[in-house]
């Protein structure tokens, strides 16, 4: 293996050195800032993930408070936002604006670049046993250009006419025309720009992701010694590879209609008063061009998720997964379903319903491999030695969630079901509890189980009992009477519900709603505390495999340096789910099969 | 100053929580890590039993308290709605099964196989058949829902019956406007290029051809009941959608793409406050597109009447095109109709 570790990296060259780590002066500026280490990026993408989150988070509590308290007045709104909330209410321009960003931030920039961002970087190398990315450089430029997109997307918070306002799928023409809304203004632009370089940054990084993968696993690791997370983030960045650049066309055609006059999207327009020239544009072929990333984008969201409740599920229950090769699978056919489904977005469009009718089959198509997955986790389970750890709660939480969310998923692909529920609160229901609340639980999973191995510390276990338990209880609370108000038709993205003869009846519900997400949120923030604090203060972590775990990332030191492994990289016997056979209680991956070992 | 104490006690709350949880974890290291281990594991095991039942409790105590406000008790006020109805409850029964099934196996398996001394995990990596088995149910099942819901889809979006009236429905930021064919059955055409608000004429009306000359320009929706209507949508500005639901109807309105929905509605207005006991009903149209900063205000109104009642009312509007150039001659004496018209298409 020593063969292929000639990266462009000198660092990495060096690995094969038992003291690696201590031939290169690293100064602070290469260490933490323009590191080329595949863990030092990975906790850049995750502490920016955690950033992220907070504003994300923060601003779906100050839409709440609208939603919840209509006729209240928050005098202390007015003093941090100003003109954004006269009289210590929102504006409504300023509430659109803050629920285009909650989606863009979380679905983007934590979701995205924060989750597979955190895990692809710390695991790839470390589960297949490399010393680094394919190629370090790259990987250190796409951290930089979404660092990038993530400060042209805060410029854009402070510009007079306020950010993109249109929902964060900013369809065309309400995010094309800066008469239309004052956030399809200046703000509209830098947002279409952030998307841009993020979606290059997107584009470097899965390159780099596919590449490792396929080129530079350690001796033995075939494919189907993979562990069940690095598949998942396989299929991960193959989905990204393929979507995004869709949606890059999108944003420039955008850019285009925007500033220089084309007519892409729009046509026979007439808005404030003026009558436009365009003619000829289809506002649909936004929406197309759009959702060809935006449906593989849910599944770019929740694949490593699974990948990690997957890895968390077998190694604390002391059992292999069940089903490796159906998961592989299922990963697969999810894979490859999620890019031929994107227009069940668009049934209520005007769509051809013949071509709707096609959509329908390919959606409900994707419940099948999602039930394989559950019940595959079901049976892994299935007496199991089961250790609560922060962790493993979070996975069963994902588990839950997913079964939860996922099934609603079968109204809405249905088109007729979707012409009752679509846009309507069952729809933000569905969605934040499948993609948003999952994705989260597998996130939470994956930084408690691997903390350790990031900072070589424990976080505090008492505080991740209280996180967990208020977050489940509290996601279940928010979301779940949200499907009633979806069944009465409350449509989504409503400043006010009050003058709503058919709405009104929620208020009470509506404020509910508001107080738990209030408290949820808060918690959040315990989490943080915890993570920041276990980081520099958390107890040591003793042993270099503190879960017994059989990967190959516990058989480096528990806080490796640049290069991962002190000396040769280890070799791969078998796969890495060798929890209780022949009475062992884990048998690591880099074990040779014995001679009288059991065939599974 | 009430929010200054909301915020103090948040941060004591906080402060608490993180003091008591580093205690407990010292604690935990002189009781001995694996002695507390196994404690917390065994009150986690109970907790998510405990969640189980007060989750299946508060599934039970939801639907209680909310399902009333659903639009399912009243039924649907569309023909074409109630097919949607039943299928929605096909669904719900179906996902429902499947719902309470893994859930309870979920947390179930975590309580009931909980860490224990004695008990060994059992190595047990695949079983075929079993697999075999959950492929074959869900995709049998999803192909029920596939071909029922397909049946009705096809049949929701297809032709509407003969005997349907038309009526057109323009949204706006933000708002609606209805265009009734008026006698000879035929919309005049539109041309966005004509748009001119000063003369009125902001639905864009080409008032050179004569089927423009009976339509019926109205801000409020009035239907028949029990007589199909099929819509014809557009937008002027941005993408908007006509939600209509307690129809179960809904289709987005594009700006260059006319759209349609058709529907029978089954309940007069008066008859649905007797249904639901609400004196204030109406039946409402909601715009469920984002269309911008006022997209939650744009409301429109149906009357569904009695056939005569809805007779009566549309012989008493006068058509558009009459309205428009009453007010334009009244202004200028000396103009005709055709003098008019000519600005009218050239100040575009």
């Amino acid at each position: 293996m020593s063969s292929i570790a000639t990266s462009t990296d000198i660092h990495v060259q060096h690995g094969h050195d038992a003291h690696f780590g201590q031939h290169h002066h690293e100064t602070f500026l290469t260490k933490y800032i323009f590191s080329q280490d595949h863990k030092m990026i990975s906790k850049q993408y995750l502490i920016s993930g955690i950033v992220w989150a907070l504003i994300g988070g923060l601003f779906s509590v100050i839409f709440r408070l609208q939603l919840g308290f209509p006729e209240m007045t928050f005098p202390i709104l007015e003093d941090f936002l100003g003109k954004w909330a006269p009289g210590g209410r929102l504006d409504p321009e300023f509430y659109y604006a803050l629920v285009t960003m909650h989606g863009t931030i979380l679905i983007f920039f934590v979701l995205t670049a924060g989750l597979s961002g955190t895990f692809a970087n710390l695991l790839i190398p470390l589960q297949i046993g490399a010393r680094d990315m394919a190629s370090p450089f790259l990987n250190m430029l796409s951290y930089w250009i979404f660092f990038l997109a993530s400060v042209v997307m805060v410029s854009s918070l402070f510009v007079q006419t306020g950010p993109a306002s249109g929902g964060w799928t900013v369809y065309p023409p309400l995010s094309a025309l800066g008469d239309a809304m004052d956030g399809s203004k200046i703000g509209m632009d830098l947002w279409l720009i952030s998307m841009a370089l993020f979606i290059v940054s997107q584009l470097l990084a899965g390159l780099n992701y596919v590449t490792t993968i396929l080129n530079l696993r350690t001796k033995g690791m075939s494919m189907t010694r993979l562990p069940l997370t690095i598949w998942a983030l396989l299929f991960t960045a193959i989905l990204g590879i393929l979507s995004f650049p869709v949606l890059l066309s999108a944003a420039i055609l955008l850019l285009f209609d925007r500033n220089l006059g084309t007519s892409f999207f729009l046509s026979d327009i007439v808005v404030a008063g003026k009558i436009l020239p365009n003619e000829g544009g289809s506002a649909i072929l936004y929406q197309h061009l759009f959702w060809f990333l935006g449906h593989p984008e849910v599944y770019i969201i929740i694949l490593p998720s699974m990948g990690i409740v997957s890895e968390i599920l077998s190694v604390n229950s002391r059992k292999p997964i069940f089903g490796y090769l159906a998961m592989v699978g299922s990963l697969f056919v999810i894979c490859i379903l999620s890019l031929l489904v994107w227009a069940h977005h668009m049934f209520v469009t005007g769509l051809n319903p013949f071509l709707g009718g096609i959509f329908v089959l390919l959606t409900l198509l994707i419940a099948v491999p999602s039930a394989i997955k559950v019940f595959n986790w079901l049976t892994t389970l299935w007496r199991g030695n089961i250790r609560f750890t922060p962790a493993m709660l979070f996975a069963i939480g994902f588990v839950s969630m997913f079964i939860s969310g996922g099934l609603t998923g079968i109204f809405l692909g249905n088109s007729s079901l979707d012409i009752h529920l679509h846009d309507t609160y069952f729809n933000i229901a569905h969605f934040h509890i499948v993609m948003g609340v999952a994705a989260f639980f597998g996130m939470f999973a994956g930084v408690y189980h691997w903390f350790p191995k990031f900072f070589g510390r424990q976080m505090n276990n008492p505080m991740a009992y209280v996180h967990f338990w208020i977050t489940l209880i509290g996601a279940y609370l928010i979301f779940w009477p949200m499907h009633y108000e979806g069944f009465a038709g409350m449509p989504r993205r409503y400043y006010d519900y009050s003058n709503w003869e058919s709405f009104k009846m929620f208020a009470g519900l509506n404020e509910f709603i508001s107080i738990v997400a209030i408290i949820v949120f808060l918690t959040q923030i315990l989490f943080v505390v915890n993570f920041f604090y276990s980081m520099f203060k958390g107890r040591r972590e003793k042993s270099t495999n503190p879960w017994h775990a059989t990967t190959l990332e516990w058989t480096t030191p528990i806080n490796p340096g640049h290069g991962n492994w002190v000396g040769e990289i280890p070799e791969v016997h078998r796969w890495p789910y060798d929890y209780s056979k022949d009475g062992r209680e884990y048998i690591p991956q880099t074990e040779p099969i014995g001679p009288n070992e059991s065939h599974h | 100053m009430k929010e200054f104490f909301i915020v103090a006690i948040s941060i004591i709350i906080f402060i608490v929580i993180f003091q008591v949880s580093k205690a407990t974890e010292y604690l935990s290291i002189l009781k001995g890590e694996e002695t507390t281990r196994k404690q917390t594991n065994k009150l986690n095991a109970s907790l998510l039993f405990g969640f189980l039942i007060l989750g299946l409790i508060g599934v039970w105590y939801c639907n209680h308290l909310y399902y009333p406000k659903t639009l399912f008790p009243q039924g649907s006020a569309s023909v074409e709605g109630e097919t949607i109805d039943k299928m929605m409850m096909v669904t719900i029964i179906i996902t429902g099964i499947v719902f309470f099934i893994t859930q309870i196996i979920l947390f179930w398996f975590s309580y009931r196989y909980q860490e224990k001394e004695r008990r060994k995990a059992f190595y047990y990596p695949h079983n075929s058949t079993l697999e075999l088995i959950w492929t074959t149910v869900p995709a049998i099942t999803l192909t029920i829902l596939v071909v029922i819901g397909l049946r009705f889809w096809f049949k929701i979006t297809g032709d509407p019956p003969k005997e349907a009236i038309m009526v057109e429905i323009t949204g706006h930021q933000f708002g609606w406007d209805v265009r009734y064919p008026g006698k000879d059955g035929v919309f005049g055409k539109k041309n966005f290029k004509l748009y001119n608000n000063p003369s009125g004429n902001t639905l864009a009306v080409d008032f050179d051809d004569p089927a423009s000359h009976d339509d019926i320009r109205s801000t409020e929706m009035h239907l028949p009941v029990g007589v199909p209507v099929k819509l014809i949508i557009h937008s002027q500005d941005v993408i908007h959608n006509v939600g209509l639901p307690h129809f179960r109807m809904k289709m987005d309105a594009v700006p260059g793409i006319p759209t349609t929905l058709w529907f029978t509605p089954k309940y007069t207005t008066a008859e649905m406050k007797e249904r639901t006991g609400n004196p204030n009903f109406v039946y409402e149209i909601s715009c469920d597109q984002m269309c911008g900063k006022g997209h939650f205000s744009m409301r429109g109104v149906i009357v569904v009447e009695s056939d005569i009642k809805y007779k009566t009312w549309l012989s008493l509007q006068s058509p558009e095109y009459k309205t428009i150039f009453k007010s334009e001659t009244a202004d200028s004496t000396t103009a005709t109709a055709d003098s008019i018209k000519t600005p009218l298409a050239k100040a575009n």
